[in-house]
């Protein structure tokens, strides 16, 4: 037996991966299976789950309610739409922000002298390491109306004299938007970085030797030539930012409402895994979608392994 | 800077000088700019984790004396044994963060093993074999990339509590022996998410090096056992090493999949931080980050130094 599997290639390899397998099969794809069949099922009075194959949780996600004002039994109402609306424009607009934040310090890095490089890509990395919802929290203490931005905003109108009443900042869109920046910054600048320092310097030599100026090089060259970094730093960035519910929990408070806190509330408060797990069917439906269009237009970067 | 090409003779200027975005003045600017958005909220919590005032709103001064006890004076610390480490001692009492503490660096460090291990395993059979199920098993570690990671956290919730009720029910398990959420659930479901980053890292490394050297050392009549521990590993090291730091920190930093998977009992410091931020806020919090900003920070920096003198000594 020893020495037929000593000798049987396949058999060593399906060996070798069979544990790994075992988890990504057990707690990967089990659980997304068994979240499909939940997502059809009905809830229990008591909050359980009765198997049946049922569109409900499906039909009232996009709009379709039987508590209306009005008094008729159904109406339509864009609750849930909107907050998925909410979700993928913050998500959107996160990772624009990122980019336009990453790429400009990812470039000084990927410029700087060799012997600097490391010290400057640790810099970012140390933010990173200090816990996620620690960072949220250093966000809370910046935010608030009696915080650091209104203490020192106060301090310079005090300046020149001008009145100033305290911003109203913490539980606002913005704040969560800011927070949301803040946290996955890195991930965004680490993947730039490979790709433009990957950049052969006589690429630039020739752009100049040909009269391209300093911005044209940029258009022409450099930007190109960092697309793969830019896409998979994307990627890195939107999902997470699709599915996160603390930032919003602790920055947005009940204002900003996107669907990770939806799915958090079905699963703990409102007791409705039936309903949580057809939302989070959506928003994977949702995630995979956006990165399927955006890496068939720009390729899948091999940066994202590198990150 | 100038694009005369007369600069392009000058030796001691070398390739930078052609670069016509060296040292722009707004790259240099918003680059800066960035590193101040990344370090000012820190340090805003650092400083924070001395203050003297307990609701914590607005900084109070630190705390001034020491004495032989806490003297308080409405919301105010007046003076403390401790002085302006007050927050530092209160931590250190606190037995919640301890355990918090003892279970998140036990469900790291039994989860890095376990995904180290297995996960090198799986890069060595994605590498150097061929099977049947390869393809799969190459695509599904794609899939915590690509998918929210609260998708895969309801999943493994429901996973456990449909399978610990059909087990508790039908084994007639009550009280105490029935299974339930706890520091199991949540090793491994860290291992799970762990896994596919090791195997990734792994087999990056292993793509970058010459198979000949394996193929001599079997000419050599090294069995498969003894080439994998006298060339393949040596030569992987590395790769296994950032593939389990990279699972360790991973699993420090979990929330989400610890929220749905922790039980009584696998409280971990960022539930714990979690749980006190929807409720009272003082600086013990920021005492707390503080010690963990620190710890990392110091356990990074000799990481650093360790692997730069290898490098000097090779």
């Amino acid at each position: 037996m020893l020495k037929r599997l000593r000798e049987n290639k396949s058999a060593q390899g399906t060996l070798l991966a069979t544990p790994t397998m075992l988890w990504m099969i057990g707690l990967l794809i089990i659980p997304l299976l068994l979240t499909l069949v939940v997502s059809f099922g009905q809830r229990s009075p008591d909050g359980d789950v009765i198997y049946s194959f049922s569109l409900d949780n499906y039909i009232r996600l996009f709009g379709y309610s039987t508590d209306c004002d009005n008094g008729q039994a159904s109406c339509f109402d864009p609750l849930y739409l909107q907050i998925l609306w909410r979700s993928l424009t913050l998500a959107f607009n996160t990772t624009v922000l990122v980019i336009l934040l990453a790429y400009p310090l990812a470039y000084f890095i990927a410029r700087a002298h060799p012997l600097r490089r490391n010290t400057f890509l640790f810099m970012v990395l140390i933010p990173l390491w200090t816990n996620f919802v620690i960072r949220v929290y250093a966000w809370m203490m910046l935010l608030r109306t009696q915080g650091v931005i209104n203490l020192g905003l106060g301090w310079l109108a005090g300046l020149f004299n001008i009145p100033f009443t305290p911003l109203e900042m913490l539980y606002t869109p913005g704040a969560v938007l800011v927070g949301m920046v803040y946290e996955f910054l890195p991930f965004m600048i680490l993947p730039i970085y490979t790709s433009l320092e990957k950049i052969d310097n006589s690429l630039y030599e020739a752009a100049a030797d040909l009269g391209a100026n300093g911005l044209k090089t940029f258009a022409r060259v450099t930007l190109p030539l960092s697309m793969p970094g830019v896409v998979a730093g994307t990627i890195l960035v939107f999902i997470p930012v699709m599915g996160t519910f603390i930032v919003s929990d602790i920055l947005g408070g009940r204002q900003v409402i996107l669907v990770g806190n939806l799915i958090q509330r079905q699963f703990l408060d409102a007791r409705d895994p039936t309903f949580g797990s057809a939302a989070s069917l959506i928003l994977m439906i949702m995630t995979l979608i956006v990165t399927y269009f955006y890496t068939r237009k720009f390729g899948f970067g091999e940066e994202i392994v590198v990150a | 800077m100038s694009h005369d090409p007369a600069h392009l003779t000058i030796p001691w200027k070398g390739v930078c000088g052609m670069n016509p975005h060296r040292r722009h003045p707004f790259i240099f600017s918003s680059a800066m700019l960035v590193y101040v958005f990344l370090y000012a909220p820190i340090i805003v919590l650092i400083l924070f984790s001395f203050n003297a005032s307990r609701a914590n709103v607005t900084f109070e001064g630190f705390v001034p004396t020491f004495s032989d006890k806490v003297v308080m004076d409405g919301s105010l610390v007046k003076a403390s044994p401790c002085g302006p480490f007050h927050w530092f001692c209160e931590l250190a009492k606190d037995k919640d963060v301890a355990e918090a503490a003892g279970n998140t660096l036990t469900i790291a460090i039994v989860s890095t093993l376990v995904s180290s291990v297995i996960g090198t395993m799986a890069a060595l059979a994605l590498q150097r074999y061929e099977f049947k199920l390869k393809p799969f098993s190459q695509l599904s570690l794609y899939i915590p990339i690509v998918i929210p990671e609260i998708v895969m956290g309801i999943g493994i919730l429901t996973l456990f509590s449909q399978l610990f009720g059909v087990i508790n029910g039908s084994l007639g398990l009550t009280g105490d022996s029935r299974l339930s959420m706890g520091l199991g659930t949540v090793i491994v479901s860290h291992i799970a998410f762990s896994v596919p980053f090791v195997t990734l890292v792994v087999q990056a490394r292993l793509q970058g090096f010459d198979k000949s050297y394996e193929e001599a050392a079997m000419d050599l009549g090294a069995n498969e056992w003894t080439t994998f521990r006298r060339v393949t590993l040596p030569m992987i090291l590395p790769g296994v090493l950032s593939g389990a730091l990279l699972a360790f920190t991973l699993s420090l930093d979990d929330f989400v999949i610890t929220f749905f998977t922790n039980g009584p009992g696998s409280t971990t410091l960022p539930i714990y931080v979690y749980g006190l931020l929807r409720r009272i806020i003082t600086p013990q919090v920021n005492a707390l980050s503080t010690v963990w900003i620190l710890t990392v920070f110091s356990v990074v920096l000799i990481l650093q130094w360790l692997q730069t003198r290898e490098a000097k000594q090779h």
